[in-house]
């Protein structure tokens, strides 16, 4: 389309639409075609397949019982007491995980800030838990929590915080917490770094012209670093948070959401009913309803974030 | 005033020191109990349950597992499907990610924000309309099925870290490119390509670390032995022979070796991989 | 060798007109600069007569050809970028030599280009280093050195000097000007600074907010500026401009003695005077045109500047050559040499007279 022409013979506001059309709407797409394919075929149509599963009946185990059943699978999620479960559930497992994530890395990118010995192999130590595949921490973490090979019901029955060593795994009212310590010992590293990150970009200045005007360490880290890593802090944590209340690698594999569901949050629960019932309808109107509930809060987020630009 | 006390700073060195150990412990001793199990012989599995480090070694474990199970199996049909999506999911994410860099085209704002929200949104809520779909066209339990959908999967986070690493390199040299003679094309087969590799070693290397942890999609979509993933194999092997710890413990020290080597290898660009498509947008 | 035109060119970007109805002729072997405050669209222009920016409408012709829709790589013109933009994985020989290269000439040849061409630049100890391990003077001569082994139709220069220190802008910019004089090529030469453009250019074209405001060569923009722009954007210091009471005949300056300028046009009226800072005789205080005065001196050895505080008018700036005995705070008479006055209607244009 674009080539040596010096005949001139075509008018050229007709020339100029015909190369800006090329660059504006064809070339670009040439590059992003095999994406948006992909993306709309294993992630979009899917999607949309899925809304519509929400209002069927399809049991995989029940082959018969198929058909539009309209709004049942919400009525029955509705008086469903293991999502109302499930939520409070995918609450605490989120609230707890990311509270100790947060704390436990921004401890450590501010070491990771400071100078010491043997530096860089002591961060390739700590960060290593990241690289850990997610099964792999959950299967180390179940046996560490196991009386029989692990140390940790031991450790515990010795402090006093256990009557006897026995795997909280298997403690309704405990199981949940094996699964965020493997949370929490799987995510630091992404606080730590993402945090530290942001420490590095703060003007080293400003803490020097902070100490000539007196401050003390501990002023300069809430005067200082504190307002200039809020930012970065709350679009961090509130996108984490998304993807830890819907991360149920770690609770499937250490518990299977049992016992007696006490560690089921809502993805957990909608890959339980479509891997083991098998219920792809159930399963797709527990999804919609997760869906629901995150486009809430995305909206909040979008409402939060206007707020806290405009002050 | 001006001066800390001796025993002020030095109680802070302390403080720190402990801290630091504190964060290399609790970051190291669950992968060195995986260790010390897979190496703790059979015999002495429960006389030496909570002991540090068992008074005899063997590779016994080991052996069992390369030898006489199908783990090698797993392990290479996981390589196969991390190493295909990882190479796939690159090639097609430079395309993206270079059009992201240097172009501005219609509907790029709503494609941008498309990917951005597939990244927020649990992918397990398609789980069962994949199930079906990869079923109605007969790819249950193939690789090939795996590799499709990890490569969607992971285009939207690689396309927005290899968007960042075009970024990075300014507009002028291909300019000068193309003004020396280069088609668009020519030049970036011949100035940015070179440029980018590291981009595209991390990119590999995210995308590799992703596919070779993912295990519900596996779960759901393999149940033939032949084609197990690790993950699948091995959570399908702790399920039915549940008191073979030390072999399941090695099992579990050889799927650790290619994540850290890959951790390795990319842990330079951890920031930018951490960071790709979070803060962006 | 090219002659380069450009017609009523128009470069908008959605519905924002950053260049309006440009009318250029550059002859065979001149050197144009394009000079202007940021903003002006001076770059814009340059990227368009190299091909990397979509001309919006007009027409730019090389030897006659219409350039519209001719890709960059097909237009034979060399730029030197702001930035360099030095390959930084090749060496500079092959830095050098790409354009060679892409265009699969013969490598005996490419090679005796970049051996004349780094001789020329004195670069020939450094062919084989990446760019990284060059200084930024040694960087900017590559990015020269690219330009002149293609022996293209014409340079273009994107301030080029603009990333050097000032003692290796003085130095790089005569080696421009040799340049020119050796291979007398058409070249097009964008910056921002005053000097480079008075110092190398053939014509210098003026631009502001996206006008082509006066076009000339540099004796002629300092003596005959267009207008109120141009007279303040040529010339350092910057010129003075007073506003004048006018009856159309005699005019008055703030408290001063009322005075004519013969020859002006029928009927003109001005509204300001320029004066530029050397134009002025610095005389006792009873003896000028006006009392004034000097608020703050300073002594650069060559010259003196004096900032004058006259009354009605404000503050001038008054530039003397040698040292003047003038002390701040003293009482100075200052009389203006009448013809080297610029007189400027309400809309700021020029009147000639």
């Amino acid at each position: 389309m674009i080539d040596k022409a010096s005949d001139g013979a075509t008018p050229g506001s007709e020339r100029a639409y015909r190369s800006f059309y090329w660059r504006y709407m064809v070339e670009p797409y040439l590059y992003l075609t095999p994406a948006l394919v992909l993306i709309g075929g294993v992630m979009m149509f899917p999607l949309i397949i899925g809304i519509s599963y929400s209002f069927q009946s399809i049991e995989l185990l029940r082959p018969f019982n198929t058909g539009w059943i309209g709004l049942d699978n919400y009525l029955d999620l509705w008086s469903d007491r293991k999502f109302w479960l499930a939520l409070e559930n995918t609450f605490w497992w989120t609230f707890l995980s990311i509270s100790f994530q947060f704390t436990l890395g921004l401890g450590l990118a501010m070491l990771l800030n400071t100078h010491f010995y043997g530096k860089r192999l002591f961060q390739t130590l700590v960060f290593l838990p990241w690289a850990v595949p997610t099964f792999l921490s959950a299967l180390t973490w179940s046996w560490l929590f196991n009386p029989v090979i692990g140390p940790l019901p031991h450790w515990m029955a010795g402090l006093g915080i256990l009557s006897e060593p026995y795997n909280i795994l298997g403690d309704p009212d405990l199981a949940l917490w094996g699964p965020i310590v493997a949370n929490i010992w799987f995510g630091i590293p992404f606080f730590a770094i993402t945090l530290l990150a942001a420490l590095q970009s703060i003007p080293s200045e400003l803490y020097e012209a902070a100490a000539i005007d007196g401050a003390s360490p501990w002023q300069s880290f809430t005067k200082i670093t504190l307002p200039f890593l809020a930012p970065m802090i709350a679009i961090t944590v509130m996108l984490r948070t998304i993807w830890i209340a819907n991360f149920a690698d770690l609770i499937f594999v250490m518990t299977g959401g049992g016992p007696a569901n006490s560690t089921q949050i809502v993805s957990s629960y909608i890959f339980t009913t479509a891997f083991r019932k098998l219920d792809f309808g159930y399963a797709s109107a527990i999804a919609v309803a997760l869906l629901v509930l995150l486009m809430m809060y995305a909206v909040f987020l979008l409402w939060l974030r206007k707020k806290l630009v405009k002050v | 005033m001006m001066h800390q006390s001796f025993f002020t700073r030095s109680f802070l060195h302390i403080g720190k020191y402990a801290a630091l150990s504190f964060y290399l412990v609790f970051a190291l001793f669950p992968l060195f109990w995986l260790l010390k199990i897979a190496v703790t012989p059979d015999q002495l599995m429960f006389s030496e349950g909570t002991r540090l480090w068992p008074s005899l070694m063997t590779i016994e474990n080991f052996s069992i597992v390369v030898l006489q199970t199908d783990f090698v199996a797993y392990f290479g049909n996981s390589l196969i499907v991390s190493l295909g999506t990882a190479l796939v999911t690159t090639v097609i994410a430079a395309a993206t990610g270079y059009a992201f860099s240097r172009f501005d085209f219609g509907g790029k704002r709503i494609i941008v924000a498309l990917m951005l929200i597939t990244q927020m949104f649990p992918l397990l809520m398609i789980i069962a309309p994949i199930y079906k779909i990869i079923a109605s066209v007969g790819l249950l339990n193939s690789l090939t099925s795996l590799i499709i959908v990890y490569t969607a999967f992971n285009i939207p986070f690689a396309s927005f870290l290899m968007q960042s690493f075009f970024d990075a390199i300014p507009r002028e040299l291909e300019e000068a490119a193309m003004v020396d003679g280069c088609t668009r094309f020519a030049a970036l087969r011949k100035i940015i390509f070179p440029l980018t590799l590291p981009g595209l070693g991390a990119t590999l290397g995210f995308v590799f670390t992703a596919a070779w942890s993912e295990l519900l999609f596996a779960l759901m979509l393999i149940s033939k032995n032949e084609t197990m993933t690790f993950p699948v194999g091995l959570l399908t092997f702790v399920s039915k022979f549940s008191v073979d710890w030390g072999q399941m413990m090695a099992a579990g020290v050889l799927a650790l070796i290619p994540s850290c080597f890959f951790f390795i290898f990319i842990q330079r660009y951890l920031v930018q991989g951490l960071t790709a498509g979070a803060v962006k947008g | 060798m090219a002659h380069l035109k450009l017609n009523n060119v128009v470069k908008r970007y959605g519905s924002v007109e950053v260049l309006r109805d440009i009318n250029l002729d550059i002859k065979d072997g001149e050197f144009v600069v394009l000079v202007g405050p940021s903003g002006c669209g001076k770059s814009t222009l340059l990227r368009m007569i190299a091909g990397l920016e979509p001309i919006s409408g007009g027409d730019f012709l090389i030897d006659g050809n219409r350039m519209n829709d001719v890709p960059p790589r097909d237009r034979d013109i060399a730029m030197v970028f702001q930035s360099y933009a030095l390959y930084p994985h090749m060496d500079v020989a092959r830095n050098m030599g790409f354009s060679m290269e892409i265009r699969n000439a013969p490598t005996q040849d490419r090679i005796s280009r970049i051996r004349q061409a780094a001789e020329t630049l004195g670069l020939s100890v450094l062919t084989k280093r990446l760019p990284k391990a060059l200084s930024g003077g040694q960087r900017q001569r590559v990015a020269m050195g690219r330009a002149i082994v293609r022996d293209p139709r014409a340079f273009l220069f994107d301030e080029p000097l603009s990333n050097l220190d000032a003692a290796l802008r003085v130095e790089m910019r005569l080696e421009i000007a040799k340049l020119h004089q050796r291979l007398s090529a058409t070249m097009i030469y964008v910056t921002h600074d005053q000097v480079e453009a008075l110092t190398l250019a053939d014509r210098i074209v003026v631009l502001n907010d996206g006008n082509i405001q006066q076009i000339g060569s540099p004796l002629d923009l300092y003596e005959r500026p267009a207008n109120r722009f141009v007279a303040q954007f040529i010339g350092s210091p910057t010129m003075n401009v007073v506003p004048v009471e006018s009856d159309g005949n005699e005019m008055v300056i703030g408290k001063g003695p009322a005075f004519t300028l013969p020859h002006l046009p029928q009927g003109a009226v001005v509204t300001e005077l320029g004066i530029r800072p050397e134009h002025f005789h610095v005389v006792d205080p009873d003896k000028g045109q006006f009392k004034a005065v000097a608020d703050v001196v300073e002594h650069l050895g060559s010259d003196t500047n004096i900032y004058a505080d006259v009354e009605g008018i404000g503050l001038l700036l008054v530039r003397r050559h040698g040292n003047i005995a003038v002390r701040s705070g003293e009482t100075i008479g200052l009389t203006i040499q009448k013809s080297h006055v610029h007189a400027f209607d309400a809309n700021g244009m020029a009147l000639r007279f």
